[in-house]
């Protein structure tokens, strides 16, 4: 029973990186761009929801509201203005300018908000949970997140496959010179892409800011829990993310159950074995 | 059948393949009179700037190594402090366990570091161009997580070398950093030949046609993947020896400073893209930037990383080929000869010699 409790709560981790996951998956999918600083905007989305909530003294996950928004004007901007540029046949650009972002994003934190480990907190719903039959215990907000993210992977899936922006999404990654020559504007496009992509970001990192603590230094180990879960899960398929991330979060479950400090390492050994036995992952859609 | 008319016409004017440069030649000249200076140094400089000058020559090694990978063989890694990490503990483990010299014990890093870089790459070349990069990285923490479980090495507080074993190098502190520098400089020095020799050679042929173009090198019938693989594992060699190195000058290791992505990674990338990525010239000026940037708002917290990062992403957005790149294309000049000039040397035909 024991083992079954560290499974379950395993699997709600996998909720939480699956929020961290999506946003990485989504833009890698529509425009095979590796976003390095993805980690270090999640940790920003958490900072702004901080000050937010300090402030203007905004209930933790109220500060959604504004949040959502900043990232969402934020990554339209980032897209326009800079990474659109790095965009082409050459694989340099668009990695070392999102390192660099990372970087500068981490000491800029760094320097407003000093090293100090923050937390945003909820009250009673971080502690409250369900009794399962069989004496199991689920955190109530452990739930809510792994709910929330398979939400947010239900309604993109919708948005990819039911409106016609997704269709034009879906275009442009399969052939993005002859969307443009169907009159599509592809830097528009991409703009919006980002933007939903840190819509997500922005909710993962309220989220993370109320359920664990956190630093300006977080965002790297943040991105490659998210890099692990798409890897796992398959390239440009946002279930099998979700199935990665689950997996990722079982594993260092586990992994903490022997001894805590092997969480982490546990959970890079569950992705070294998958990439070494599917290099494409487990549920691979698109090719890079 | 005969042969196309323009062939006659080469055929009359005779070619010489050249491959030094007038700069070049002048260039060597006094690069042997700055050696000279710098293999002088700790006799008139004071202790300060022979440490300063160590720094910048390991970190000159890490970035030429870096460049070959990245610029070269297109293998971007944001995962090499695995490799000075690893070299780093392989001395450490070596001197203190096994009796090795100090000096055995820096070869033996770059074997140890060459030995673990088969199957690190059995895992990271499953993964293409950025996903490579964030691979290498999760196999660099995943060194660092798996060192730190190890008591015998200090777990995750890190541990010393003995007094005995650097007394080996040399028996006092002034000494030790005499000969500390000297090693630093040769590794410099090496890693400018050793990238400068591939570089003219066949493989570097092959790594240059990578950098240019993949599918087209392919289609001429270069074997990239073994180029890539060699070039992994050759790198990572010499990423293991200079990172023993490094940490036998600071004589103490722990997970922490020997997998610093900050220190072995972040600052060597930033220097190469700045100072022109591809290119032997470029890392040398980054290098000069980066320390320049680093002893001016050294009172300044982590500015300099944030004013570097700033910087890198301005020339990776408006100047993709860096200060070096820049320079090159507009005065065609080219210190470390790596390629190729027909240069005419009849004057029957008009017109000046091109290269």
């Amino acid at each position: 029973m024991e083992w079954l409790s560290i499974v379950v709560q395993g699997c709600l981790l996998g909720g939480l990186y699956a929020l961290f996951a999506i946003g990485l998956s989504l833009i890698f999918g529509i425009m095979r761009l590796v976003n390095i600083a993805h980690g270090d905007l999640i940790t920003l989305a958490a900072f702004v929801a901080l000050i937010a909530a300090d402030w203007l003294g905004l209930y933790p996950l109220a500060t959604l509201i504004i949040v959502i928004p900043v990232m969402f004007a934020l990554g339209y901007a980032l897209q326009r203005g800079v990474l659109n540029r790095t965009l082409g046949e050459s694989i340099l650009p668009p990695l070392l300018v999102t390192f660099g972002m990372s970087i500068v994003i981490q000491n800029a934190l760094l320097e407003i908000f000093g090293a100090d480990t923050r937390r945003l907190v909820v009250g009673s719903l971080e502690t409250a949970s369900i009794a399962l039959p069989g004496g199991l215990y689920v955190g109530v907000f452990p739930l809510v997140i792994f709910l929330v993210a398979v939400g947010v992977i239900a309604a993109l899936q919708l948005l990819f496959y039911r409106t016609d922006l997704g269709r034009a999404f879906r275009a442009t990654s399969d052939d993005a010179v002859t969307v443009e020559l169907m009159g599509a504007d592809n830097r528009h496009l991409y703009g919006l892409a980002m933007a939903i992509a840190l819509t997500v970001t922005a909710i993962a990192g309220v989220f993370l800011a109320v359920r664990t603590n956190f630093d300006p230094s977080i965002g790297p180990s943040r991105l490659i829990y998210a890099f692990e879960a798409v890897i796992i899960g398959g390239l440009g398929n946002m279930w099998g993310t979700l199935i990665g991330a689950v997996i990722l979060g079982i594993a260092q479950s586990i992994g903490a159950a022997i001894k805590p400090d092997l969480q982490i390492l546990a959970g890079h050994v569950a992705f070294l074995i998958v990439l070494g036995l599917r290099p494409n992952g487990l549920f691979p859609r698109t090719r890079d | 059948m005969a042969p196309p008319p323009s062939a006659g016409a080469a055929a009359d004017a005779a070619f010489r393949v050249e491959r030094s440069t007038r700069a070049s030649r002048i260039f060597m000249a006094s690069g042997i009179v700055a050696l000279i200076v710098l293999a002088t140094l700790p006799y008139w400089a004071g202790s300060g700037t022979t440490r300063l000058v160590a720094e910048m020559a390991y970190y000159l090694a890490l970035a030429q190594f870096w460049n070959l990978l990245a610029g070269y063989a297109g293998l971007v890694s944001v995962g090499q402090q695995a490799f000075v990490g690893l070299g780093g503990y392989a001395l450490f483990v070596l001197c203190s366990a096994y009796g090795f010299h100090p000096y055995a014990g820096i070869a033996a890093a770059g074997v140890f570091a060459a030995l673990m870089a088969l199957p690190i790459a059995f895992f990271v070349f499953r993964l293409r161009g950025a996903h490579f990069a964030v691979g290498t990285w999760v196999v660099a923490e995943a060194c660092q997580l798996t060192i730190s479980q190890f008591k015998s090495v200090g777990a995750g507080s890190g541990y010393s070398l003995t007094p005995a074993i650097v007394r080996m190098v040399a028996p006092d502190r002034a000494g030790r950093d005499m000969i500390f520098y000297w090693l630093s400089l040769a590794i410099a020095i090496a890693a400018l030949a050793l990238v400068y020799g591939l570089l003219r050679s066949r493989v570097g042929l092959a790594l240059t046609a990578i950098r240019d173009s993949e599918p087209a090198s392919r289609s001429i019938g270069v074997d990239s993947f073994r180029a890539k693989l060699m070039t992994f594992v050759v790198v990572a060699f010499c990423t293991g020896l200079t990172g023993g190195l490094i940490f036998l000058q600071k004589l103490r290791i722990s997970p922490q400073a020997g997998f610093s992505l900050q220190d072995w990674t972040v600052v060597v990338i930033f220097m190469v893209v700045i100072g022109g990525i591809g290119t032997i010239e470029g890392p040398i000026i980054g290098l000069l930037i980066y320390f320049v940037l680093r002893e001016l708002l050294a009172d300044y917290g982590t500015w300099y990383l944030i004013v570097m990062g700033l910087v890198a992403v301005l020339f990776m957005l408006y100047a993709r080929d860096g200060i070096w790149g820049w320079v090159n294309s507009r005065f065609r000049l080219q210190l470390f000869p790596v390629g190729r000039r027909f240069v005419r040397t009849t004057e029957r035909d008009s017109g000046p010699p091109r290269d």
